[in-house]
Formats: structure tokens, C-alpha cells, sequence
């Protein structure tokens, strides 16, 4: 690891920036967030990514301070935040909705937040002609809000929410109006502010290519609680359930029972299929119901078997998903058992060695994958 | 074919309808006899569709064209512009003991020295009549004045009302919206009437502040300003609070979130956005009690006293009391001018709105 490498949550003597100390919030007999406690670090781009209902907005909620934990305490910068309402904390938000005030313009917007402050004059104008170019919309100060477009609506609801210099910005789902080439070109203008301004972000998402894109870490929730917390690439890599595996990228899973063998295991799936092989950290005992994810692109797909790879096994292409520089081909084992395998499409179409109905073999290391208990 | 019929038929619709505004603006009172007895409107019909038949099959379809744009003016025409031309003559007109009480009457029979003798016979006569005497602008001055307190006291009780049937919960909205035009299911006057046995000195307001013992002489509200005043409020208030609700209901609650997570409490919330966003609602509320008010009658004659001095009360007793058509219909002339004011003002809210909202 390189010195400069930003990895606060592996540093014991790090102070994170907010703390959740076995925070639990219920809705009547409905527990949004289960007993939670986890930390996020200054300057991180921390994401909360689940499906619609998990509980990710709830929790940014409560930092906000539209909602108050049922049980356990949320600490900002080691203060109990509970009895600090919303327009006293240091925190700002971007709403889903953007929330711009429809009669106020631009400019207003913005400078909304700093005239709440008593601000001097001069001091609200340097401040929101800085964020205006920040969010290069210095066109477009005298517009209203129903005068612009929805990508310049979102720069503006995030100058606003930035315009007060929180200690914490909260984005709710802050790119899910804008159309997917807008969205990605708006994802690395947040990193750019991110980084420029040095705020700590937490951004709210069910989109996981744009919290794997921006956060330092990732938060896989899933029920009220944080399965998984941890960097893009080792949420990807080393997911430490079938749950989070599934949620993150394309993945095939394979349900088997482990039996330990040399520096590994031995995972029984099918009746008629060879044994797969598979190396974990996790101790397994014989006969334990294991699984096995892999990533269809650590997958090789040949017409003869290799003899270099631990695992192989043969099956007919079912499916070609064709994704223009790749391709994903569906191969179906005899058992039925499906497994997705991925290719770089380096060739003309015409010169494609696999098509429908082919015999294939696919074929992989033992590290590939990664053996799951659950 | 069947177009031809439909064109016919529409012509024939629309040389009627021509006819018939032209026979009420120049003479109401013969309406009965020219149209029906002597046949005119038949021959107008009869030349309508003649023309029809003559001209070339182009200029019938554009015709025909202009004619579907042109029907819903015709309501217009029929409803608005030409009884306010039947009362614009009568206010040119002359007082005179006779049925019409007025004169000239068109007199076709005559032929165009009957339609020269017509017009000069109009003059301004009335107009200037009515700054002659103080009692006629003293009336437009005080109604003004009623009704622009009455628009801001129905505001005053109006908002609140609406703002807790906005954040109200949903399932009990629709209740609440019910009560609110629950009135309007019963008659106007008989509502009003009621007011006179609340306000009356042995009436209920005045048992109940005698019983509780926070009088202990009546009060006297009826047939004063105050009767008319609380007439006027509870008769319009529902048109404040309609408008306004619509407002408040529309606007996105995350807007008063995000004005608090800015510094925002929650009252300052309410002035800088909850008001400035129903603002098109309060304008049109506004509007919709201070035009009516202004012209009110019902409410002045039963509830207020003799020294309640509305313009509305004014044109009833000249008509009536007097019987002097064409000064009353000046008077009902010069309270439309005054009224255009704050409508072309009411359409410039409504036309704002619906930009800001396109």
C-alpha cells in the first residue's frame, strides 16, 4: 500500500467524522435500521447502496436530522446530534428532488442558505459566485429554476447544499433524473467537487455502478443493516456473502458442499460433474454447504479442454448477450446448473469462434472465485 | 351531402342567434313580437343559408372552419356581451312613464329616419348625473372599502383553514374539502337569514356571551358595518379557501425540508416559502371575494343597516324604488368599469401562473 493511498478505516488512530453507535430506527412495528454501528471517516465519499426499501434513506435521514434514532446515538465530530434539529447542524442535503425553491432564482438558491446566516452582503455574493463557478453555472444566476435544464438543476441544488461549507453533505440519490450519459459525466464532476472542496460526502444510491464509480467505500445494505462496508474493488472482489456478490455485478453462484483438500477444498455441485476446486480463508467443514461465486469475466471460454486450470467443466451456449466490446455467453452444464462466462469481443463479428447450441469448455483458477457460507 | 346539411343547419343556427341580438339589443321588449309574429328571424335564417348556397364550395369549407371556432364565442356573445350592451343603451337612455320606462325604442317601421331618430336620442345624460350627486360615488368609495376589508379578513381566517386541510392527513382531505362546499348545497339566502337570528340582539351570539357572562348588555351587531362584514366573510370564504388549499396542497414538502437543513426555522420556513409559494392561490382567492363583494346586495340589505352604504343597494333601490331604469343601469355601467380593473388584473395572475407552471 503507498503512503498517499486515503484508507482512514484502517487506521486505528483515524477519529471518524460520524459515528453510529448501535443505532436502531422503527416505524411503529416497522424496524428500518436494525442495531447498526459503523463509521465514516473525513473526507470520504461513503455510499449507501441498496435496494428501494433497505432502510439507506432513513439512515441519511437521521444524519440530516428529519428523523431521530429510536434507540442508540449518532455522534458528529464525537457530539450526540439527537437533540440538534436540522437547521442547526453542520449538514447539508441534496434532495432526490432537487428541491430548488421554484420562485427564488438561481443566484437566491443558493445564496438561500447564507442569508440564513446573517451573512454580510459582500460576503453571500463572493461566496455564491465562487459556487457558481464550482458548478460552472455562471450563465445562469438569474434564471429560475423552471428555466434551466435537469442536469444544470442538479448542479444548482448542489452548489446550494454546498454553499454553507458543511462539514457533511448528504446526497439522496442526487443523479437519478438524469439520463445515463449526463449521469456519468455528473458522476466525475462530483468527485472533482468532492476532492476540490474536501467535504465529506455520503451519497444514497440503488444504483451500484454509481456508488462503485464514486464512494471511497461502499455500504451494501440490504433489511435495516449494513451487510458489507468496505472499497469498490474489495466489495467486488471479495464479497463477503452470496447477497452482496448478487447485488454487485454479474455474478454466477454455484451451491455445492466443501470438502477439504490440499490448500483448499473440494466443492461436491453436481452428480455427474467433476469436482470444483477452490482455495478460502474461511474454514469450512466436510460436507458444509458452501458457495461458490465467480465473476463471468475471470472465466475462460475455449473448444478444447485446457489443461492448466484446476476447474473445468463443458456445456452448451444458451444465451449470447451481446455488449458491444463484450460479449456474455449463458453456458448451460448438463445438470442444468447455468454458469455466465465473459469474452472480450477483440475480433470482427464474422470471425467469432462461438455461436448458439456450441459445445464449450469453461475453465478457471482456484483463487477465481470466492467461497461464500451464505 | 350530409355536410351540406350540417353546414345548413349550423348557418341557419348562427342567422338566428345574429338575429335574435340584434332584435334584444335594440329592443328587448318586442322580443315576442318581431320574432316570432312577424317572421323575421325565418327570412334571416332563409338568407343565411341562401348566401350559403350561392357561394363557392372553398369559401363553404372555411366557412364551415371558421364556424366550429367561432360557436363558443357565440356563448359569449349571448351571455355577456349582449345583455351588457342592453344595459349600456338603457344607461344612454332616457327616463320616461311608459312600458319600457325609458326612451327611444328602435322603431325598424320607420325605416333608416326611425334608426337616425334612435341615436340621437341617446346621450350621457345619466353618466353626468351620477357626479352631481356625492351619495353615488360615496357608494362606489365605501363598497370599495367593504369589500377590500372583507378580502383581507376572509384571508385572514381563510389561510389557516386552508394550510390545515393541506396537512391534513390524505384519507381525511377529501372530508375536510366536503365541508368546506357543504354550504353551497343550501340556499344562499336562507344561509343568510340564519346570520339575523345569530346576530340579532336576543339572538344566539348574544345568549351565549350573556350566559358565559363576558357581556352583560347586548351587543349590536345587526344592521351595522360588522353584520355586513361577517356576512361577506362567511358567504365568500370558501372561494378563498378553495384556491388557496389548491396551492398548498401542490407544493412538494421537500421544499420546507430543504429550507430547514439550509438554516431555516420553521417558522421563517412558512413566510419565505410556504407563503411566497401560495401566492397565486392568495391572489386568486383574493379576486374571487373582492369582485362579487363589491356588487354585493343580498348581504348590505339584510344584514346591514340604514347607514350601510353599498353601491349594490344603491342600483336596487333605483330600479326599483325609483323605477329609473337608465340612471341604475349607468350606476351598474360605472361598477363594471370599476370591477374590470381587478379582473384584467385576476387574468394576468392566472396567465402568470400557468407559465411559470408550463
Amino acid at each position: 500500500m503507498g503512503e498517499n493511498t486515503f484508507e482512514p478505516w484502517n487506521d486505528p488512530e483515524a477519529k471518524p467524522l460520524i459515528q453510529f453507535k448501535n443505532v436502531t430506527k422503527r416505524f411503529g412495528t416497522f424496524t428500518a435500521i436494525d442495531d447498526q454501528t459503523f463509521d465514516i471517516y473525513e473526507q470520504e465519499f461513503f455510499a449507501l447502496l441498496g435496494p428501494s426499501g433497505c432502510g439507506k434513506t432513513t439512515m441519511m435521514r437521521m444524519l440530516a436530522g428529519f428523523e431521530t434514532p429510536t434507540e442508540g446515538t449518532i455522534l458528529l465530530g464525537g457530539q450526540d446530534i439527537a437533540p440538534i434539529p436540522p437547521n442547526k447542524r453542520a449538514v447539508n442535503m441534496m434532495f432526490q428532488s432537487y428541491a430548488l425553491f421554484p420562485h427564488l432564482s438561481v443566484w437566491d438558491n443558493i445564496a438561500f442558505g447564507l442569508k440564513r446566516d446573517g451573512l454580510a452582503k459582500d460576503k453571500i455574493e463572493a461566496r455564491v459566485a465562487e459556487m457558481l463557478k464550482l458548478t460552472r453555472l455562471e450563465k445562469f444566476g438569474q434564471r429560475k429554476p423552471h428555466q434551466i435544464s435537469g442536469g444544470q438543476r442538479q448542479r444548482v441544488a448542489l452548489a446550494r447544499s454546498l454553499a454553507k461549507a458543511p462539514k457533511l453533505l448528504l446526497l439522496d440519490e442526487p443523479l437519478g433524473a438524469l439520463d445515463a450519459k449526463l449521469r456519468q459525466d455528473t458522476q466525475f464532476e462530483l468527485m472533482d467537487i468532492q476532492e476540490k472542496t474536501g467535504t465529506t460526502f455520503v451519497i444514497v444510491t440503488h444504483d451500484q455502478e454509481e456508488a462503485m464509480t464514486v464512494a471511497s467505500r461502499v455500504a451494501v445494505m440490504d433489511d435495516g443493516k449494513i451487510i458489507q462496508a468496505d472499497t469498490p474493488a474489495r466489495i467486488y472482489e471479495m464479497p463477503n456473502s452470496a447477497y452482496v456478490a448478487d447485488f454487485i455485478g454479474d455474478v454466477t453462484i454455484i451451491e455445492g458442499r466443501a470438502t477439504p483438500s490440499g490448500d483448499g477444498y473440494d466443492i461436491a455441485f453436481a452428480e455427474d460433474q467433476p469436482d470444483l476446486h477452490a482455495k478460502s480463508d474461511i474454514t469450512f467443514t466436510a460436507g458444509q454447504t458452501c458457495y461458490l461465486a465467480i465473476r463471468p469475466e475471470k472465466m475462460r471460454i475455449s473448444a478444447e479442454k485446457p489443461d492448466d486450470l484446476p476447474n473445468a467443466v463443458r456445456g452448451k451456449i444458451l444465451d449470447i448477450a451481446y455488449l458491444g466490446n463484450l460479449s456474455t455467453y449463458h453456458v448451460e452444464l448438463p445438470g442444468g446448473q447455468i454458469i455466465k462466462a465473459q469474452a472480450a469481443n477483440t475480433r470482427r463479428l464474422s470471425a467469432r469462434p462461438f455461436t448458439w447450441e456450441d459445445e464449450v469448455w469453461l475453465s478457471w483458477t482456484a483463487t477465481a472465485g470466492v467461497l461464500l457460507e451464505g | 351531402m350530409l355536410r351540406f346539411v350540417n353546414l345548413t343547419i349550423l348557418t341557419a343556427i348562427i342567422g338566428l342567434v345574429v338575429y335574435a341580438a340584434a332584435v334584444l339589443i335594440l329592443n328587448p321588449w318586442r322580443l315576442d313580437t318581431v320574432v316570432f309574429t312577424q317572421g323575421r328571424a325565418v327570412i334571416a335564417v332563409l338568407l343565411a343559408i341562401g348566401l350559403l348556397v350561392v357561394l363557392p364550395s372553398r369559401l363553404r369549407d372555411r366557412i364551415a372552419a371558421l364556424a366550429i371556432v367561432v360557436v363558443p364565442y357565440y356563448w359569449l356573445l349571448a351571455l355577456f356581451l349582449v345583455p351588457f350592451i342592453i344595459v349600456l343603451k338603457i344607461s344612454l337612455s332616457d327616463i320616461e312613464l311608459a312600458i319600457p320606462p325609458y326612451t327611444p325604442t328602435l322603431d325598424l317601421g320607420e325605416g333608416w329616419q326611425g334608426i337616425k331618430d334612435f341615436f340621437a336620442g341617446l346621450d350621457f345624460e345619466n353618466f353626468e348625473f351620477l357626479t352631481t350627486d356625492d351619495l353615488y360615488w360615496k357608494a362606489y368609495l365605501s363598497s370599495v372599502q367593504i369589500a377590500f376589508l372583507s378580502t383581507v379578513m376572509t384571508l385572514l381566517v381563510g389561510y389557516p383553514i386552508a394550510y390545515g386541510m393541506a396537512n391534513a392527513p390524505t384519507h381525511w382531505r377529501p372530508t375536510l374539502l366536503m365541508l368546506v362546499i357543504l354550504p353551497f348545497w343550501t340556499s344562499f339566502l336562507i344561509r343568510v337569514y340564519s346570520w339575523m337570528g345569530i346576530l340579532s340582539t336576543e339572538g344566539y351570539l348574544n345568549q351565549v356571551l350573556m350566559w358565559t357572562g363576558v357581556i352583560s348588555e347586548p351587543l349590536t351587531i345587526l344592521n351595522t358595518n360588522v353584520a355586513v362584514y361577517i356576512g361577506i366573510v362567511y358567504t365568500y370564504l370558501p372561494f378563498m379557501i378553495l384556491p388557496i388549499y389548491a396551492s398548498l396542497e401542490r407544493m412538494d414538502v421537500s421544499l420546507l425540508e430543504a429550507a430547514e437543513d439550509l438554516g431555516c426555522s420553521r417558522i421563517s420556513a412558512f413566510w419565505l416559502i410556504t407563503v411566497p409559494l401560495s401566492k397565486s392561490g392568495i391572489i386568486a382567492g383574493s379576486f374571487l371575494v373582492f369582485i362579487p363583494a363589491l356588487g354585493e346586495f343580498v348581504i348590505p340589505s339584510l344584514l346591514g343597516g340604514s347607514r350601510t352604504l353599498m353601491i349594490g343597494k344603491v342600483l336596487w333601490e333605483e330600479f326599483f324604488n325609483n323605477r329609473d331604469w337608465p340612471v341604475a343601469s349607468a350606476v351598474a355601467v360605472v361598477l363594471l368599469l370599476i370591477l374590470i380593473i381587478p379582473i384584467i388584473l385576476f387574468q394576468r395572475n392566472q396567465q402568470k401562473q400557468r407559465e411559470a407552471e408550463g
